[in-house]
């Protein structure tokens, strides 16, 4: 078989591809939300599609998130692949009763009857100037839930891959998309001058269609000293700071947090001993509390120091000081010293 | 009941010119053009990197918070979502605070952690400055019902646009409203416009007056260009739910010059769309024209206005610029009462 052909993308360019090519072999696919289709996104995501596929396959919505996404359930109890976006995870709120009520529930109260293969697609995350209603990291509100998929790529290759697999899967899946990843890789350095994916391995995005497995975490540099987890933007904070304090870090991108890969993890600690947990997310009842749960259950003989979280502070997001709030370079740094220091 | 819902701007093609008096019009003109200098300036800083994130410019709708305003009496409270300066500066609000808060500044309205969209002022009556779309609409009614519990005599004005019109809450909150007959007005500022989504691509019903009908809400359609238009409607509707009959909702035909946002492509009207309604509505206009039609204020008096209101913006601008960035400690300040 030859090679796939690959093209470089950014992370909006590989998104926009996989509902392209999901649209064009499945016409059970519609993409619709909240400036999506005739401006083709906020962030451009959709850009083309409305033009391509038609004005009933992908189309605008009044802003009106709870109805959005109770259609959308309905649509996929009904055969239909919907993909509706929420324009930022802020704004999610209103429609958290429909996906924890009935999205996530369908299969279940209905002895698998009725399913919902359903995407949602939502930007999150900070590093823009966003401020409080519109940086926020509400994963952990997901993942607390039974009978939902949340996952959540850290670069165009993952994103295209595992937006289509989303598509493709018959149960709901919510697919997190950190806005500030979307144009580059972010190594938490506001000052430095921004990186584009351009060049990056993980920028040359097959053309095709190919799916990556929901469910599997994906190495981003084998170490011996520590293992890092974590995902989103983070995960090029933590390349970035192990190179810099010179580590030998085992880095997880778990790509997926529900399906988890706790195979993966526990592979990793055993071999390293050592457990940095990495996301923006505040800290308290955050998703990295699950993974710190977790590693203890699996790996407690072989731990050789405390596991460490760094974290969002357990406050609103703000709009000044936002790189205090976001938890950068130094707060990693100091991070894998303690959890070095006594090797 | 249809019969109860009416519009006043699309009787008459040519309104005649509403009653006033030079006192309250050049207080309007200056009400008007304190808000358009101070976005034009919060527009500038932002081109130069002093303003992150979001900024929504009010520019184009004075009229509408300052005819509103202008009913509103003592003790009557204001909320709005995030295109809020000019409700803020309308609530007499300090320009310094506003703008200070916009560059994220320990001298803003909340000390520079709430940004462009998230400013208070108990005193004022303020009550935000609201980032999600259409969640200050239950928390209008709320404030209606607090007044209405606390026999207080006040009534609370919930502002919220075309696009916000659409959220599920808002009518659960009209319901609600006249269940109760809350002492409370809705506010639509209709700019045509929710970001790149025209009310026609968004609502089935485009005469947003009506949207209250099946909830036995009187709404008025009003030139929200024509800022004693609105003082007129608003002054009938403050009056209505002040004497205990309940909500009403004044949809404001009006317009927004500039994007959405500070990033905003703009594809999805034209220029000549822009310009067309800024030379024939401009709200500003209107009133300087009838001010010299009436021969109350000549150029150099309107010169003199805006000398002053300069003044005030660049003094904000200075303010916002020279005020330091709050401290990070005060990322853990005001999450919960501190003990
Ligand atoms: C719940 C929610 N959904 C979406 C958004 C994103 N958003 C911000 S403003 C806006 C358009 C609102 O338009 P409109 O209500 O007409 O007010 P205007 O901007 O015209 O003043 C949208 C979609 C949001 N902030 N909150
Ligand atoms: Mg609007």
């Amino acid at each position: 078989m030859a090679e796939p052909e690959t093209k470089n993308m950014t992370m909006i360019e590989a998104i926009r591809d996989a509902m392209d090519v999901t649209m064009s072999q499945n016409s059970d696919v519609l993409v619709f939300g909240e400036d999506v289709g005739y401006f083709g996104g906020v962030f451009r995501c959709t850009a083309g599609l409305q033009e391509k596929h038609g004005l009933h396959r992908c189309f605008d919505t009044p802003i009106s998130e709870g109805g959005i996404v109770g259609i959308a359930i309905g649509m996929a109890a009904n055969g239909l692949r919907p993909v509706a976006e929420i324009q930022f995870a802020d704004y999610i709120y209103p429609a958290y009763d429909q996906i924890a009520s009935e999205a996530a529930r369908l299969r279940y109260r209905s002895n698998g009857d009725f399913t919902c293969p359903l995407t949602i697609r939502t930007p999150v995350g900070g590093g823009i100037y966003g401020g409080t209603t519109h940086s926020q990291s509400p994963e952990a509100l997901f993942t607390h839930i039974a009978g939902l998929k949340t996952v959540i790529p850290s670069n165009p290759y993952d994103a295209k891959g595992m937006l289509i697999e989303a598509i493709e899967d018959n149960d709901p899946v919510l697919f997190l998309e950190p806005k500030r990843l979307y144009n580059g890789p972010f190594n938490g350095d506001p000052h430095a001058p921004a990186k584009s994916w351009k060049g990056h391995p993980l920028g040359e995005v097959p053309t095709g269609h190919y799916g990556i497995e929901l469910g599997k975490a994906r190495k981003i540099t084998e170490g011996d000293d520590v293992t890092i987890l974590t995902y989103g933007t983070m995960v090029w904070v933590a390349e970035a700071t192990a190179a810099k304090v010179g580590i030998s870090a085992d880095i997880l991108d778990l790509r997926s947090l529900l399906p988890l890969d706790l195979d993966a993890i526990v592979e990793s600690v055993k071999k390293t001993g050592r457990c940095l947990i990495m996301h923006e997310a505040t800290r308290t009842s955050g998703f990295g509390a699950e993974l710190s749960a977790l590693v203890t259950e699996h790996c407690f003989y072989h731990l050789e120091a405390p596991i460490e979280r760094v974290t969002g502070w357990d406050t609103p997001y703000p709009h000044a000081q936002e790189w205090a709030y976001f938890p950068g370079q130094k707060r990693v740094a100091n991070a894998l010293k303690r959890i070095m220091k006594d090797v | 009941m249809a019969g109860k819902t009416k519009t006043t701007s699309k009787k008459k093609a040519a309104p005649k010119a509403l009653k006033t008096t030079q006192d309250e019009l050049l207080q309007f003109y200056k009400d008007m053009l304190l808000i358009r200098r101070f976005e034009e300036k919060a527009g500038q800083l932002y081109g130069m990197g002093l303003i992150a994130g979001f900024c929504h410019l009010y520019i184009g709708q004075e009229a509408v918070v300052t005819g509103i305003r202008a009913a509103m009496k003592e003790g009557d409270q204001m909320i709005t979502g995030y295109r809020d300066h000019g409700h803020m500066l309308a609530c007499d609000m300090e320009a310094r605070g506003v703008m200070a808060e916009l560059t994220g500044r320990e001298g803003g309205y909340s000390r520079g952690k709430g940004g462009s969209m998230h400013m208070f002022s108990t005193e004022k009556k303020f009550y935000g400055g609201h980032g999600i779309v259409g969640a200050q609409v239950p928390l209008g009614a709320g404030l209606g019902f607090a007044n209405k519990y606390l026999d207080n005599g006040a009534v609370s004005i919930a502002f919220f646009g075309d696009g916000a019109s659409n959220q599920g809450q808002v009518y659960e909150t009209f319901n609600m409203a006249k269940l109760w007959d809350l002492p409370v007005v809705f506010v639509i500022e209709n700019n045509q416009y929710a970001m790149g989504t025209s009310v026609e691509r968004s609502s089935a019903e485009t005469e947003l007056f009506k949207r209250g009908i099946s909830f036995e809400i009187e709404g008025v359609q009003v030139d929200g260009m024509n800022v004693l238009a609105v003082r007129d409607a608003a002054k009938k509707a403050i009056d209505h739910a002040r004497a205990g009959k309940g909500p009403m909702i004044l949809e404001m035909k009006t317009y927004r010059y500039r994007g959405h946002s500070m990033s905003d492509p703009a594809k999805y009207r034209t220029r000549d769309e822009v310009n067309d309604i800024r030379s024939a509505r401009d709200p500003i206009d209107a009133v300087k024209a009838r001010l010299e039609k009436e021969g109350w204020a000549d150029t150099d008096a309107l010169k003199a206005i805006d000398k002053d209101i300069k003044a005030v913006v660049n003094d904000s601008a200075d303010f916002a610029q020279s005020s330091p960035e709050p401290d990070p400690s005060e990322l853990y300040t005001d999450v919960l009462l501190e003990a």
